[in-house]
């Protein structure tokens, strides 16, 4: 599943991490974005929060520690740092849609470098998965994606304009590859970052639409 | 029915007057605030052509439990209302899915947020809000918006419920109920948006009086009828969720 070249799974969660400031909430959604919490970010404090209602959440609880009545957005049975908090869920999503939320990390299909992204609906699908995804990427003030550069049969993923259902539109902050860190600029992708090994030529052949240096 | 006991003394009482075409809204948000013993018992009862309210469509956890998709494999369900009508990962197959592609089932897909804020509306005597999710997306076409201090919104509809299952920690017999840590979820707004609800309950039910005011999370007069949920095997209790082979 994951890219041959450039950074792994967890070095792409890493480089996302790496972007929390001290005092961030930030809600960390299903699957590669739940390892952005096991990177050291130093002294920095975050806290995550969790569509279902939990304010600071910590580490996934340990083999007979598990409250069966705790879990993430991802169904994991979670631990609560001191100073938790546990609302409802309309609460949880007012703290979303009230602009709280510094940050949120998800998993996508494809991003735009306009800023569109797809994360909910696959192509042929009847249904879709859109949980927490579309009221975060509408309202948190920063949305970081981490994806593979492209799909296990080379497509790219960064492209000029999304062929799949959006989720939001114009709202991406960063995303993460295993090939670098790339900011949308409109009409083509600046390099933030590139990961170890990788040259500018080989992201520009690996993406749908211009790459600025 | 005594206003001040609610307590009934088995799921399938609790259950026994719900019509077919009944619109039911379920707490839960993975294993932790599902009313298990509620569904499994709806499920023995046999009301048909029901509009189900909640986060998933269910089915997708290892152990299977009791849940929405157990209510749709029974044939019993004409339409789901949920914030995932596919699976998370694309490659999983929800047992929901089978019945939606046949088109047996009717599901209108809703963001979590827009779906508990609906709800919560509903109980607050709110007929339609505006939100700004999902504008400028699929679910947004052909709906009203209104840009409102430069921002467009999408107008979304309350949503009511005839009957709420929820699964609470502790209650009283007036039906005052505390959650435990994420069981609370959806559970507090579809009390409050159902006409009727029914609460499955960890801890032996107490007397009216003691519980400290200050500790209930949803007031006894959102609820209708308690059901002590007894210990397992007999009772359907969260299960430590196994992890799928990838």
């Amino acid at each position: 599943m994951s890219g041959t070249k450039g950074w792994n799974r967890q070095q792409m969660a890493d480089r996302i991490a790496r972007e929390f400031q001290d005092g961030w909430i930030v809600n960390l959604g299903v699957g590669l974005p739940t390892l952005c919490s096991n990177t050291d970010i130093g002294g920095r404090e975050v806290i995550y929060h969790s569509e279902n209602g939990v304010i600071g959440y910590g580490p996934i609880a340990g083999p007979g520690e598990e409250d069966l009545n705790l879990v993430n957005a991802g169904g994991q049975n979670v631990t609560l740092k001191p100073g938790a908090a546990v609302v409802h869920h309309a609460d949880s999503f007012a703290i979303i849609r009230g602009g709280r939320i510094d940050a949120t990390v998800m998993g996508a299909y494809e991003v735009a470098c306009n800023g569109d992204f797809a994360n909910w609906k696959v192509a042929g699908a009847k249904g879709g998965g859109i949980g927490g995804a579309m009221d975060l990427a509408a309202c948190a003030r920063r949305v970081f994606i981490i994806l593979e550069h492209t799909t296990r049969d080379g497509r790219p993923r960064l492209v000029a304009r999304c062929a799949l259902p959006v989720t939001a539109r114009g709202v991406v902050t960063l995303a993460a590859t295993n090939l670098g860190l790339f900011e949308p600029a409109g009409e083509a992708f600046r390099v933030r970052d590139l990961a170890p090994g990788v040259t500018l030529e080989e992201v520009r052949a690996a993406t749908g639409c211009p790459v600025l240096a | 029915m005594s206003q001040r006991n609610k307590v009934v003394a088995s799921f399938a009482e609790a259950v026994r007057d719900i019509p077919d075409g009944a619109t039911i809204g379920f707490g839960g948000f993975a294993m932790p605030g599902t009313p298990f013993n509620l569904i499994r018992a709806l499920a023995e009862q046999g009301a048909r052509n029901l509009t189900l309210v909640a986060n998933t469509t269910g089915g997708a956890q290892q152990p299977r439990m009791p849940d929405i998709a157990l209510l749709v494999e029974n044939g019993q369900v004409r339409k789901v209302i949920c914030a995932f009508t596919a699976a998370t990962r694309a490659s999983d197959v929800l047992p929901f899915t089978k019945y939606y592609e046949a088109g047996e089932v009717e599901a209108e897909l809703v963001p979590q947020g827009t779906l508990a804020e609906r709800m919560r509306a509903a109980g607050a005597g709110i007929p339609a809000f505006y939100t700004p999710t999902a504008v400028g997306t699929e679910l947004a076409e052909g709906r009203e918006t209104r840009v409102i201090n430069g921002r467009e919104y999408l107008l979304e509809y309350a949503l009511p419920l005839d009957y709420a299952f929820v699964r609470a920690h502790r209650a009283d017999a007036f039906g005052n109920l505390r959650y435990w840590r994420s069981q609370r979820n959806f559970n507090p707004v579809m009390a409050m948006a159902a006409r009727v609800t029914i609460a499955e309950v960890d801890e032996e039910i107490l007397p009216v009086g003691a519980m400290d005011p200050d500790d209930v999370h949803t007031p006894g007069i959102f609820v209708h009828r308690l059901v002590k949920v007894p210990p397992p095997p007999e009772g359907l209790w969260p299960q430590k969720r196994q992890e799928r082979n990838r």
